[in-house]
């Protein structure tokens, strides 16, 4: 028995001696200790051993047990660690090459400038309101304090589907819905299309507007300066001024045109603001008492403010866009640059 | 409107630079929208005295010495052919600007700086130049359109910049004005306006004449249309002797680029540019009846108008006629049969208010827009008819272009404006509007200025309104006036002090609108933004039959052109365009977006407002296929809480295998598809593209609201099957059956398609994961009894195996 031991000790040594993966590892373990493997064979043998020898045979046979899992699995250990660090190198990857992303999409720059607007005024209380693009004579002039002989009115301006229905050419037509409706203190803005009889370089027949309007008890044009400083600083950057200036609406009475401080020179005077360091931005006012009167709002007990500005123009300026075009024709190489703006 | 700086120096004693008066204009409302320099491009040309001159033989050319004063004297060699010794002409020293002259010597092809030269080898230090090289013509200068040397009186002081001299050193300011001053659509108008902003005193133009008495055949005349003519002044002016305008008249024409026609004619248009009122000078002789008629023309009456062009009428137009005829279309255009000739002797002037509408609607609609036209229309005041009338005489008579008599017809109707307005405006008011302290007394010195008659007493300041200010209404319109005076530089920024609280922010529509774009965002799509109108050609481009809904569009009346003439009622056509954009600039792969309206109309032509829908459409080209589009579809539906179910179906535009309704609780919400592959063909599109189209409307209608739902108690279970079924067996038949089958499945998910040898003939082989979720005890157990339930089902149903 002893020298069927040491047979077997000596077969096992040979046995690993050349072992390379803990595979062909496993398969020698199964010839030793698996079911059938020649240590579990003497072990089965144990019932030809006498029983007065069992005791110490079995001794033997466990003692060889042990001595081999031992062995195995110190071999075992050693194999693996081998065989992992060989995975880990041909593993190995060019942790430099270009990451794969679900890439995002980009929202239009109308969307982002709109977005950016309506959150700024809505937490000074205002509320986002959008009529309809298709419009009445009333809703759009009329209402609007904008006689029948405007030449605002003319056929070169408006685009007409029928003698009353026209395409809204301002989105200043939304005051009116809401001012009919709702009675003041009313803070709104007024989002979306319009469209005017201009095609050209700086034109567009369709384009967009943000109109805002508040109607209160003792409204100033104070306010209106001051809403508009606010606005502008957090369009165009803390150190950005307004500067009002005269100008003409039907519906508003003073009208101003306002500017804004260039952005780009610090009103300096730059090629953006052609020299004159200040911006046109957008057109405001103080609501024209005819048309507080219109929508049944007493002018003597409320006045209020209205201001009106291209949603493109702004695009453009805060984003450098140089050519109004751009913003409608879809091209994916624009549409991308704006990946990441909210 | 262009204000030459040197007329406005006949009102008003200017004494600030052209810019600091275009910085005042602008302060008080009014932008010049260019300051142009009249001499500009002229310089280093002083008076120089030809003191010898020898002509060189065999040449048109002369050897000249020129005295130039304290600049020197310089050899110059001239070939215009009044050169002499003597004479005085303007002289360009070494260094000068001056324009180049084409062959003609007249067309201006840019400016030349003068060098030391040679002609024909004779050294000239210098050029004598003509009218025409320093930027003049005979209206600007007199003798200035010789083709020649332009000759200057022997008192100009030799060496001095002719500048001054030829008027080159005056400046035009072309002024753009807001629509509520039509007063200041004139000379006069904007003399107030500097006045006011520099604080001086405006000194009238003088109309002042000596009517002569007599007794002369009567003029009558009749306003039949009061509503459109609320007011006519006529003036008889005899013995007119037509001929030629002196300087001055035709100097200040040109500089507001009028060309110079003959006295009579050229005082009714320096009246019209001094007071923004357009007149009319009629030959008496050819007034039928010795009468005028102002009303509408009858349908279908002719006029030939000065410019020789005949023009049928309708009630429309106003005209001025005599006893039979219509002789002018009031304030647009007199007629030929009317018009001033040099033999006219007996004149009638007309100064007359259109109404703006009218004359803008015959304008329009006959195609004739003149400088009178454009006043009427932006409208003119019966104060600037009734001083410019008096002021076209006391130019006749100062002319001595004929004898201005006292026969002065002046028809006022119901609705003329011949007095002054009152109004009495509170100064608290005023201040309440401007939110600042604008002292009583200041408010009235600017209103004052501004011609306003004022009386202050208390709060209470009491205003009689300038005539011409018909803009002039309420008490904003006041606060207007004193706020552009006084300064916006005033206004300081405050926060609503008084405002109430309201509370801002987006509704929900909204809210769920910009959700959805964020998820699309967050695909990969961009957003895109096409014109609401397209042409009917983009329909056809998507082989839509001539009966289909989308034919019914709604029409512009005055499109742009015929490209951007209809309303759209898809948003398919638009998107096909822009894919096709891109595939032709190289963009091989993308994925857009657009929510924009359509437009249906209820009645065509419509007289009622049409539905406004918004509709998402969806565009995917190059690498992607139905099923990213699918895929993208599936998560409109999640961002609204909604799951939709697919239908094959058919559009004109798409393949129609490859094309799918939306259904949201049995609700046709929309269509995904493959472009055809004849559309494409035709618009040569070299990869494939995928259009959706969704009702946004529909689909937010049916969101439900999220909820939480409480997680199981017990574990979920997952069995996978692979099936195998007819070809043409569609997933969502088996997903349907899967449900119905058992209901704790709550959901149903393909992971693998087959279609192979492996299988039989119009075979396939589908696998899916299907969840178990338990209710209110375990479902271990069961799941081999739901299995086999469902694969029954599937099998009577679909004639399914397990494979």
């Amino acid at each position: 028995m002893q020298d069927k031991i040491k047979e077997i000790e000596k077969s096992i040594d040979d046995a690993i001696k050349d072992v390379q993966s803990s595979k062909s590892l496993q398969e020698i373990k199964m010839r030793f200790l698996g079911k059938t493997g020649e240590i579990s064979s003497l072990m089965k043998n144990m019932r030809d051993v006498p029983p007065e020898q069992r005791p110490s045979m079995g001794k033997i046979l466990n003692a060889l047990r042990e001595w081999t899992e031992e062995k195995f699995s110190a071999l075992e250990k050693r194999l693996k660690s081998f065989e992992l660090e060989k995975k880990y190198r041909d593993e190995k990857i060019d942790v430099t090459l270009p990451g794969r992303i679900a890439e995002d999409g980009a929202l239009h720059p109308n969307t982002l400038v709109r977005n950016e607007l309506i959150s700024i005024f809505s937490g000074m209380g205002f509320e986002v309101f959008e009529g309809p693009e298709i419009e009445n004579d009333y809703y759009n002039f009329t209402a609007l304090n904008t006689p029948a002989d405007h030449p605002a009115r003319d056929m070169q301006d408006t685009f007409y589907l029928s003698n009353d229905l026209l395409l809204r050419t301002q989105t200043s037509a939304g005051q009116i819905r809401v001012m009919e409706n709702k009675k003041p203190p009313i803070k709104i803005l007024s989002p979306g299309k319009v469209y005017r009889s201009d095609d050209d370089a700086t034109h567009s027949p369709m384009f967009s507007q943000m109109e805002g309007l508040v109607v209160d008890r003792g409204i100033t044009l104070c306010d209106l300066k001051g809403m508009l400083d606010e606005f502008a600083r957090k369009i165009f950057g803390a150190g950005v001024k307004t500067r009002l200036r005269p100008s003409y609406f039907p519906f508003t009475e003073p009208s101003v045109e306002v500017d804004v401080s260039c952005f780009e020179c610090g009103g300096k005077g730059c090629r953006l603001c052609k020299g004159t360091g200040w911006i046109e931005v957008l057109g405001a006012g103080m609501v024209n008492r005819h048309v507080l009167e219109g929508c049944d709002i007493d002018p003597d007990e409320y006045t209020g403010f209205a201001f009106g500005m291209g949603i493109e123009r702004i695009a453009m300026l805060k984003y450098g866009i140089n050519n109004m075009k751009l913003l409608f024709e879809g091209d994916t190489r624009f549409s991308k640059q704006f990946k990441g703006e909210k | 409107m262009k204000a030459p700086l040197s007329w406005l120096k006949d009102y008003v004693d200017i004494d600030v630079s052209a810019e600091t008066l275009q910085e005042k204009l602008f302060s008080c409302g009014f932008e010049v929208e260019e300051l142009i320099e009249l001499g500009k491009d002229i310089s280093g040309v002083v008076v120089g005295e030809v003191v010898e001159c020898e002509s060189v033989e065999g040449t048109h050319l002369s050897k000249c010495k020129v005295d130039c004063g304290d600049k020197g004297v310089f050899r110059i060699c001239c070939g215009a052919d009044n050169v002499k010794k003597g004479i005085k002409a303007p002289c360009a020293l070494v260094g000068a600007t001056v324009y180049a002259t084409a062959k003609d010597h007249v067309t201006i092809e840019g400016v030349m700086t003068i060098k030391k030269g040679k002609l024909r080898g004779i050294e000239s230090e210098g050029m004598l130049c003509s009218g025409a090289e320093l930027g003049l013509n005979d209206d600007l200068y007199s003798g200035a359109g010789y083709c020649g040397l332009l000759l200057l009186p022997a008192e100009y002081k030799n060496g001095a910049d002719v500048k001054p001299y030829l008027g080159l050193d005056d400046y035009i300011f072309d002024i753009s004005i807001t629509a509520n001053r039509p007063d200041c659509q004139s000379i006069v108008g904007i003399a107030r306006e500097v006045a006011a902003v520099l604080n001086k005193k405006m000194r009238e133009p003088d109309c002042s004449y000596n009517p002569v008495k007599g007794k002369y055949a009567q003029i009558k005349i009749t306003d039949d249309a009061p509503d459109i003519c609320p007011r006519y002044i006529g003036h008889y002016v005899k013995d007119v002797k037509c001929g030629t305008s002196p300087e001055w008249l035709r100097k200040r024409l040109a500089l507001c680029g009028l060309r110079s026609i003959s006295n009579v004619v050229d005082i009714t248009n320096f009246v019209m540019l001094e007071y923004g009122q357009p007149m009319h000078a009629f030959d008496l002789r050819t007034l039928e009846g010795r009468e005028v008629v102002v009303r509408r023309a009858a349908m279908g009456e002719k006029i030939v108008t000065l410019d020789e062009n005949e023009f049928e009428l309708t009630p429309e137009n106003l005209v001025i006629c005599d006893g039979k005829k219509p002789v002018a279309l009031a304030g647009v255009m007199g007629g030929l049969n009317s018009e001033i000739k040099d033999d006219t002797q007996e004149v009638l002037f007309e100064a007359a208010k259109f109404a703006r509408d009218s004359v803008r609607k015959t304008a329009r609609a006959l195609g004739q827009h003149t400088d009178s036209s454009a006043l009427f229309e932006k409208g003119v005041n019966e104060y600037s008819a009734e001083r410019a009338m008096a002021r076209a005489l006391h130019l006749i008579e100062k002319l001595g272009c004929g004898v201005v008599t006292d026969m002065h017809i002046d028809v006022t109707t119901a609705y003329s404006r011949t007095n002054e307005k009152k109004m009495t405006v509170s100064v608290d008011k005023i201040n309440a509007l401007l939110g600042i302290e604008v002292p009583a007394k200041r408010m009235a010195e600017i209103l004052g200025n501004l011609n306003f008659g004022t009386a202050l007493k208390g709060d209470n300041l009491t205003l009689t309104v300038p005539r011409y200010r018909e803009d002039v209404d309420g008490y904003p319109d006041i606060a207007e006036e004193i706020i552009r005076f006084y300064g916006y530089d005033n206004i300081e920024g405050t926060f609503l002090p008084s405002a109430s609280i309201t509370n801002g922010g987006f509704t929900d529509e909204q809210k769920a609108e910009l959700k959805l774009k964020d998820t699309l965002v967050s695909k990969g799509l961009y957003e895109i933004s096409t014109y609401s109108f397209y042409s009917a050609k983009d329909l056809d481009m998507l082989h839509f039959a001539d009966d289909a809904t989308e034919r019914r569009a709604i029409r512009i009346l005055n499109p742009i052109s015929e490209d951007l003439s209809i309303m759209r009622t898809t948003l398919a056509p638009s998107m096909v365009n822009v894919i096709v954009r891109n595939l032709r600039r190289g963009n091989a792969s993308g994925k857009l977006f657009e929510i924009s309206k359509i437009f249906l109309a209820k009645t065509l032509p419509i007289n009622d407002f049409p539905e406004e829908k918004m509709r998402i459409a969806l565009g995917i080209w190059g690498k992607y296929d139905f099923f990213d589009l699918k895929g993208i579809v599936e998560c409109v539906g999640s961002a609204f809480n909604l799951k939709f179910e697919y239908e094959p179906c058919e559009k004109p535009f798409l393949h129609p295998g490859i094309t799918a309704k939306v259904l949201c609780d049995g609700v046709e919400v929309g269509y995904l598809g493959m472009l055809s592959p004849s559309v494409a063909e035709e618009l040569a599109l070299e990869r494939f593209a995928y259009v959706a189209e969704l009702d946004y409307e529909a689909i937010a209608s049916l969101a439900k609201p999220f909820r939480y739902s409480p997680l199981p108690k017990f574990a979920e279970v997952q069995r996978d099957l692979a099936l195998t079924c007819n070809a043409d067996t569609t997933c969502a038949q088996i997903e349907k059956e899967i449900y119905a089958a058992c209901k704790y499945v709550s959901d149903v998910k393909l992971f693998d398609v087959y279609l192979g040898a492996q299988i039989g003939k119009n075979k396939k082989s589908m696998a899916f994961k299907i969840t178990f979720t338990p209710k209110d005890e375990p479902i271990e157990n069961k799941i081999d009894g739901f299995v086999k339930k469902i694969l029954s089902n599937l099998k009577f149903k679909l004639d399914i195996e397990l494979r």
